[in-house]
């Protein structure tokens, strides 16, 4: 086939301007007559006695994309013929590329915290859809508003689909400044390496600098195995403690400690003071010389060190619980009962995290009350109660996080809350019917009618009380 | 072109039936029996005679070892199949036994190749249930896809030229990709007597234009064909095996 060049048509795409190339492909814009939108060619370089690693890649980009959908990644067109000539139509993103925006690193805390959430929310959106992206660095993602999109699919992996580009070498894959060890030694279907790699974009972000560098050798990209990256703080005293706390947890190189969830991730950096900054790693000074000799003499064995694949802590149960009870006239049995089911739910998922909500009703008209009859905050007083409420549950503080949330409508305040933090679970409570709540609905009702995620409605079993 | 695949039915006329009505529903353009339609169950003669439909209204159909054992006598079995054999050997028709008899070794469709055990050597009966098993079924012929039954583990192995087949085992119903890169062998599951752990009955369905083969799992009435199997004198296990799928 003759090189593709402005005019072409291909498949009934044209192609218009050319928008960069990499070394495996090149990008072109394009038209089509039954596609109104704007488009993107991507044509892989697959020439005669081109190396089969790169029709495997190929396949599996047009595999996993196709198979896509949602806000955060291109939605995918069409792809053509391997036979004939293979390439992926998709359509174009209008945005700023996330390289163009890390040329000007170190970013306004403000901006790495939209950013950072606005990635995770789009990584948390494609692993729910199976697919773990191992790519992840600044070429591949657009930020379009408050919305970034992940493009080039080519390294990733589905988890219910054969990994054969993964068996095509034993070479690490991916980029080398942002891949997680695991990844280094070749493990291809965590999604935890994802949120390693966007540690990795937090960190440059913030200061500007790659945490682990541009290692060109295999050795030189194994050295994140043992050697931690330098904290935020050491190279930028003015960071926030929280977002070098969220980094860290994020290039942790145990599975085990590291983020599991990219939703949890968000969350966190959505709400920087509930994170809890107790979590210190030391440094290198602090630990003693004879620490220091053992680890350089007894290495640890590499996969040992990555720890076990997040999926089983994933399996185990929701991530985000998120539990709304109504302390209005100071906690009661419906409270206590909510607690208890919220318990059970925790147990199940040792990393999971309870967010407690309670809803300051305000009125639609005239001036709410801000202050108690002996002139004491409410807002305060509901706080010390929510945690009074929670106490019995003993979780540490990085498991557990506080909102009292003024609102007219209950129902309303809690479904916002649970769609904005991405929550996994809500558990709420019922009471019995009244006739009040007959004729204008309750707050489980609505909020059961209308939340994303799964809901769970406790009563205090009545036992024939009239 | 899509091809229903019956794998391994073994006279089991609950996962026959069961597999059959999902595929009345996917109409497919073929059905292949990939052999053993007899042996360990308890309606050898219903099985026999359904293949016997299928194939006058166009199915391709091979012979599995069972179906041999039924014909000529168990050799080189375990007891509990030995025993099987010889009991279903006394309950076929001769012009049963003629059906199974004159079914062949190898059936080709579409350039792909279907077997009940492996292409090396087919009245061998070797089993394709790792890499080296399916690098030597490979070897032994051109095609670019094998299809073949006989572990009652559904498994696909993907090989190029000069490297080790990569194994990959299909999720139940999800459909797994093929390769424009690679060969393919294609190991069905088993109808009537799953050893994977999961004791719905399987039929497989490859679609040659989407390039994808689903193992699509049917429940079945387990406990019925059991409660026959022991009815009819044939070893316990034989029944307690199809609930446990192992």
């Amino acid at each position: 086939m003759e090189r593709p060049g402005p005019g072409s048509v291909i498949d009934g795409f044209t192609l218009g301007e050319r928008l960069r190339a990499g070394g495996m492909a090149t990008l072109w814009h394009a038209t089509h007559p039954d596609h109104p939108e704007p488009l993107v060619l991507k044509i892989p370089v697959l020439d005669p006695g081109a190396d089969v690693s790169a029709i495997i890649g190929y396949e599996t980009e047009v595999r996993i994309h196709k198979r896509l959908t949602g806000p955060h990644v291109p939605r995918f067109v069409a792809s053509g013929d391997l036979a004939r000539i293979p390439y992926v139509a998709m359509t174009f993103v209008a945005g700023e590329s996330l390289a163009d925006r890390i040329d000007r690193a170190p970013l306004p805390v403000a901006d790495v915290q939209r950013i950072g959430m606005a990635i995770a929310a789009a990584l948390a959106d494609l692993h729910r859809q199976k697919v773990v992206h191992l790519d992840l660095k600044p070429d591949n993602v657009i930020l379009a508003g408050d919305v970034a999109v992940l493009l080039d699919f080519g390294l990733a992996s589905h988890s219910e689909l054969p990994d054969l580009l993964g068996e095509e070498s034993t070479e690490p894959m991916g980029t080398a400044a942002y891949m997680a060890p695991e990844q280094v030694l070749g493990e291809r279907s965590d999604p935890a390496s994802d949120l390693f790699a966007l540690g990795c974009l937090l960190h440059q972000m913030a200061s500007g600098e790659e945490p682990f560098g541009r290692p060109k050798t295999v050795p030189g990209m194994k050295r994140r195995l043992y050697h931690a990256a330098k904290p935020l703080r050491a190279l930028d005293a003015k960071a926030p403690a929280w977002l070098e706390a969220i980094i860290s947890r994020c290039l942790e190189v145990d599975r085990g400690r590291r983020y599991a969830e990219a939703s949890k991730l968000a969350f966190d950096l959505r709400h920087p003071e509930q994170v809890s900054v107790t979590r210190q790693r030391r440094t290198a000074q602090e630990r003693s010389l004879g620490r220091r000799l053992l680890d350089l003499f007894q290495k640890r064995d590499a996969a040992e060190a990555t720890g076990v694949p997040t999926v089983t802590r994933r399996r185990a149960g929701p991530s985000l619980v998120l539990a709304a009870v109504d302390l209005s006239a100071g906690p009661d049995a419906l409270a206590a009962a909510i607690l208890a089911e919220t318990g059970r739910l925790l147990m199940a998922r040792p990393d999971s995290s309870l967010a407690c909500l309670t809803v300051l009703k305000t009125d639609i008209i005239g001036e709410t009350r801000t202050v108690d009859a002996e002139g004491r905050s409410l807002y305060i007083g509901r706080l010390v109660a929510l945690k009074d409420w929670a106490r019995p549950l003993h979780l540490p503080e990085d498991r557990i996080s506080y909102h009292v949330v003024e609102a007219v409508s209950a129902a309303d305040a809690i479904l916002r809350y649970a769609e904005h933090n991405d929550i996994d679970h809500v558990v709420l409570g019922a009471r019995s019917s009244s006739a009040v709540r007959r004729h204008l609905g309750s707050v489980s009702t609505k909020v059961v009618a209308e939340a994303l995620c799964s809901v769970c409605v406790v009563r205090v079993k009545s036992g024939g009380e009239p | 072109m899509r091809i229903a695949i019956l794998s391994d039915i073994h006279a089991n006329r609950e996962a026959f039936d069961a597999v059959l009505a999902t595929a009345r529903r996917l109409a497919p353009d073929l059905v292949v029996l990939l052999g053993d339609i007899v042996g360990y169950g308890p309606d050898p003669g219903y099985c026999v005679d359904k293949a016997r439909e299928l194939v006058a209204a166009g199915a391709l159909c091979v012979r599995g070892n069972h179906d041999e054992a039924a014909v000529s006598g168990p050799s080189g079995m375990t007891p509990n199949a030995h025993e099987a054999a010889l009991w279903t050997r006394e309950q076929l028709t001769p012009e049963q036994k003629a059906f199974l008899a004159r079914q062949p070794l190898i059936q080709e469709r579409d350039g792909a190749l279907f077997v009940h055990a492996s292409a090396r050597d087919p009245g061998a009966w070797h089993y394709v249930r790792d890499l080296a098993g399916a690098a030597a079924c490979l070897a032994a012929t051109q095609a670019g896809t094998i299809v073949c039954g006989h572990t009652h583990l559904p498994t696909i192995f993907y090989a190029r030229d000069g490297r080790e087949p990569v194994a990959f085992i299909p999720l139940r119903d999800v459909p797994a990709p093929m390769s424009a890169a690679h060969r393919h062998v294609v190991v069905a599951g088993a109808v009537g007597q799953p050893r994977d752990g999961d004791p719905a009955a399987c039929l497989a369905l490859l679609d040659t234009h989407l390039r994808e083969v689903t193992m699509m799992r049917v429940p079945y009435d387990t406990q019925q064909t059991a409660r026959k199997i022991k009815a009819a004198g044939l070893p316990d296990w034989l029944g307690l095996r199809l609930q446990i799928g192992r």
